[in-house]
């Protein structure tokens, strides 16, 4: 598995929610933003555009706009400022061109 | 007969939440619409629900100050119209339009306070998108509200308070503080410090953080450029420079800022009047003592009409609201709007010295790299910006925009306008205060098409 | 100090009609000199929504639009650039068996133009566009029209004449045009002054206190479209979209945003204009109803503009009827991007021979002030 991007190092006491992870079964906690589950699960939330590169967020609070991440049935979610919630069916644009 | 007030304010930080207690002190119930989803704004943003570190944990010495905040506006929320979870995406002939649980609705006004904020100012360097660079701001939100690090061994890179604070706090969260890689030099500070002995209890906490951080052994530098960020995926390492001296910092993680940049898109769409403040190096809201624009019953408070900081903001918000009740001919109190502002303008004395101690390194835009993209969003580089201004087309921001799409895409130049500003003053051989700026244009930030499809008809 | 400038020409309006007039007369080695009030293609010519099309344009326009065809095949030649210029195809749907009977009529009464429209409907026209939404029935395909981005086009045509030697000057305001003999004299403040054989008003919505001021007022109105573009998304979408009847409109470029119009705006002043929230609303919901593919996407900015309307909304291009060597062209109302070029070669062949090779009797000046004069001498 890709090490992830983000740590934790508090408040992991939390009640489990689980999700998808570009199909594969993952788990958050209660209170995580979609941005937290997926990088605490591996590096990247999409991939840009208009380059190559993968993106992971930048500034965290809703200004930036670099954390849009694509749901499975095409709803775009802003990666910082979304909570997770059981069964998100969430894609991280690996593999895909 | 007159119409009834409507005060409405955007933003529930130090500004909102001050402002919503004086007019609720004066017996109004403001509306009060905030993008997040409790009170507190960035600096005092609480954590989600359930969550139980300490205030002392989470704000360290501002600790009181974030619990005398949270508890003001709890105290005052039977009495306020308070709207969590809500982007006000347009401004419209005195009336907000408001996205609300995926619909958009009108909420209009007869007085509006914008307590919009502030973002980290950034400007680009090679693999500053790289997976594992955030903004310092970013950095500290994952960690006070997600109680996550942003990677376990994290170069702090930039300038200003902040720079220190937040390495400090991650040294304490138990990250490995790699570097803290200052733009501004010894002798600024140097410079500036009997000015900033203005306020001695926040020089000696600026102070205390730097002092931590040396006694721990984290390397501190100051005079630093960036040169890049190696990795490609993810972050292995930067590269930065002293002088012409380069050297490498293995890390997973950047935490990134030169200080703070205004929101202040909703301001722009309100009709106000904007003038370049050469202190924030930024084109601001035009805006008397007590907070008016130039469009009347329309205020501007708190780090979002200048960065001033949140004891400031506090005092700002309260002042803007102050105003208001002058302004729609309630009992005000002049008394005490007079020793607001007498603090205030001490305030702005002290930020004089820390734009000093922490200068913009003017210097940047011309070691950019053409290859290097300045729009995050578009992803446009330094390179086309430099040729639109070659060829003859573009000599101010809208043009440049026009031509190149910098500025274009989703974040409508929040991260890119600082430095296509630089890069297009210093090209034609002139200062930011020369070409002009980004028209803001609705909506100010992503609207799903789908709000569209099932939006409240009536104006609330 | 003032400044002198002795010219052929002054051309007034640095948009899409000026910039190629401006071409055209250096092609055609006349001295020219330029002035815009703003920066060149900033107004309507370089805000519009970038669709380049014949389809549905009156047929005394069509002459003019088959020229201008051939000028975008000649873009990357003429400005050095193609300014992202797709022949995508036209497509204008019809959401009933009305609409679809007038698309129809239009190809019948178009026919001689060279169009080539293809009526396409029914199993063929889901097959071929599966990517629409259900309510329309069928459409009108235009093989060859297409789409171009207007912020890199017009601005393209004025540096592609100041190339050719033309004098451009923008952020250049003309206060006045006086005649002296023979000559026009146009000033700009206390900084400029141009002396000219022959002007050309072409200054868009800007361009009836002009004509006024030569005896013969337009009723020209200001309107303002509404426009919106999202984030970048999978092409879905190969062809530009109208419908008939009108209402929204939208093509998808070739970096995935898909740009979508409908509705009007509202004046912020005499220059500037933004989307009414109602009518970006309302755009919203009826783009996602025309592109399902939408419902899950952002819109990232929407816009307006300025452009002159004219009571029969047909353009003024042609010379004065009252001044020698002055020539009108604008009035486009909404739609002189396509166009464009072919007026701006139009007004320089005016220029140099007296007459233009594409017809241009139905967009006489004087077609608005024998209404007026009639009133006159009725009263």
């Amino acid at each position: 598995m890709t090490t992830p991007l983000l740590h934790r190092v508090a408040e992991t006491d939390r009640r489990p929610v689980r999700f998808t992870l570009d199909g594969q079964p993952a788990e958050g906690l209660e209170g995580d933003t979609v941005m937290t589950a997926m990088l605490t699960n591996g590096a990247r939330l999409r991939t840009a555009e208009f380059g190559h590169g993968p993106r992971a967020g930048f500034c965290v609070m809703g200004a930036c706009q670099d954390c849009w991440v694509r749901t499975e049935d095409g709803t775009r979610l802003r990666g910082c400022s979304t909570f997770l919630t059981e069964g998100m069916r969430l894609l991280s644009g690996e593999g895909a061109p | 007969m007159t119409e009834p007030l409507r005060p409405v304010i955007v933003g529930a930080g130090p500004a909102g939440v001050r402002a919503a207690e004086r007019l609720v002190a004066a017996g109004l119930r403001p509306v009060v619409i905030d993008e997040a989803a409790r009170w507190g704004g960035q600096i005092y943003r609480q954590p989600p629900e359930g969550f139980r570190r300490p205030k002392s944990a989470l704000y360290g010495f501002e600790a009181g100050k974030a619990g005398a905040l949270h508890a003001a506006m709890a105290a005052i929320l039977p009495d306020v119209d308070y709207r969590p979870r809500a982007l006000v995406w347009n401004v419209e002939a005195g009336a907000l339009d408001v996205l609300r649980d995926g619909r958009t609705g009108v909420v209009s006004y007869s007085h509006l306070i914008l307590a919009t904020g502030a973002t980290d100012r950034v400007l680009p360097f090679p693999g500053w998108t790289t997976p594992g660079v955030f903004t310092l701001g970013g950095a500290q939100v994952a960690l006070k509200f997600q109680g996550c690090t942003v990677g376990r061994r994290v170069a702090f890179l930039g300038t200003g308070p902040l720079l220190y604070l937040v390495a400090y706090q991650y040294a304490k969260a138990g990250a490995e503080v790699a570097a803290v890689l200052d733009t501004a030099t010894t002798l600024d500070q140097a410079r500036a410090a009997p000015g900033l002995l203005r306020d001695p209890t926040t020089f000696a906490k600026g102070l205390w953080y730097v002092g931590w951080l040396r006694a721990h052994g984290v390397p501190l530098r100051t005079g630093v450029r960036p040169v890049r960020v190696e990795g490609g995926e993810r972050v292995a390492a930067l590269v930065w420079r002293r002088g012409a001296r380069e050297e490498r910092t293995g890390c997973d993680a950047v935490a990134f800022g030169l200080g703070l940049r205004s929101e202040t898109q909703l301001a722009d769409l309100a009709g106000c009047r904007f003038r370049f403040e050469a202190m924030d190096r930024a084109w601001l809201p035009e805006r008397d003592a007590a907070g008016r624009t130039s469009v009347p019953g329309v205020y501007v408070a708190g780090d979002g009409a200048g960065i001033s900081g949140a004891d400031a903001a506090e005092l700002a918000g309260e002042r803007a609201a102050l105003a208001l009740l002058e302004d729609a001919g309630l009992p005000a109190d002049p008394a005490r709007a007079a020793a607001i502002e007498a603090r205030l303008a001490a305030v702005a004395r002290f930020r004089q010295a820390l734009a000093r101690a922490f200068p913009f390194p003017v210097d940047w835009a011309e070691g950019i790299a053409d290859d290097t993209p300045v729009c995050r969003c578009e992803e446009v580089t330094a390179g086309t910006l430099r040729a639109a201004v070659a060829d003859g087309s573009a000599r101010e921001m809208n043009r440049l925009k026009a031509l190149t799409r910098v500025g274009m895409g989703r974040c409508q130049g929040r991260m890119c306008a600082a430095a296509a500003a630089e890069l297009l003053a210093q090209a034609l051989g002139t200062g930011p205060e020369a070409v002009g700026r980004l028209r803001s244009q609705p909506p100010v930030k992503p609207l799903p098409v789908a709000a569209g499809v099932s939006h409240d008809e009536a104006a609330e | 100090m003032i400044e002198h400038l002795d010219t052929d020409v002054a051309v007034v309006g640095g948009g899409i009609v000026g910039g190629s007039a401006a071409l055209f007369l250096r092609r055609m080695r006349f001295g020219v000199v330029l002035l815009e009030r703003d920066w060149c293609g900033a107004k309507a010519s370089g805000v519009n929504f970038g669709g380049v099309r014949r389809q549905g344009r009156p047929l005394e326009q069509l002459p003019l639009a088959q020229r201008a065809h051939t000028l975008w095949g000649r873009l990357p030649e003429l400005v050095g650039s193609d300014c992202e210029y797709l022949r995508s195809g036209h497509l204008k749907l019809a959401r009933s068996e009305a609409d679809l009977d007038s698309l129809i009529a239009y190809r019948d009464r178009a026919e001689g133009f060279g169009l080539g429209l293809e009526i396409i409907a029914g199993v063929a026209f889901r097959e071929r566009w599966p990517a629409l939404g259900e309510r329309a029935l069928g459409g009108s395909l235009c093989p060859e029209d297409g789409h171009a981005n207007p912020r890199l086009v017009s601005p393209a045509f004025a540096r592609a004449a100041a190339a050719l030697g033309a004098v451009v000057r923008e952020q250049t305001p003309v206060d006045a045009v006086d005649r002296d003999g023979a000559r026009f004299v146009l000033r700009s403040g206390d900084r400029l002054e141009v002396r000219a054989r022959y002007v050309l008003n072409v200054s868009g919505a800007w361009s009836g206190r002009l004509a006024a001021a030569f005896g013969e007022p337009v009723p020209l109105e200001s309107g303002h479209p509404c426009m919106a573009v999202t984030e970048p998304l999978p092409g879905f979408l190969d062809v530009n979209i109208g419908v008939e009847g009108g209402g929204v409109y939208g093509r998808q470029v070739a970096r995935g945003n898909v740009v979508v119009g409908g509705g009007r705006g509202f004046a912020l002043d005499a220059d500037r204009a933004r989307p009414q929230r109602d009518a970006v609303v309302t755009l919203m919901a009826d783009a996602a109803e025309l592109f399902p593919q939408l419902r899950g996407a952002h819109v990232i900015r929407c816009w307006s503009g300025v452009e002159g309307y004219t009571p029969d909304r047909n353009p003024v291009i042609g010379p004065s009827a009252t001044t020698t060597g002055l020539f009108h062209a604008f009035g486009f109302s909404g739609a002189g991007f396509q166009i464009g070029p072919a007026v701006g070669e139009a007004l320089a062949e005016l220029v140099r021979d007296g007459r233009s090779s594409a017809p241009l009797d139905a967009f006489r000046i004087d077609r608005f002030l024998k209404q007026k004069d009639r009133g006159g001498a009725a009263a």
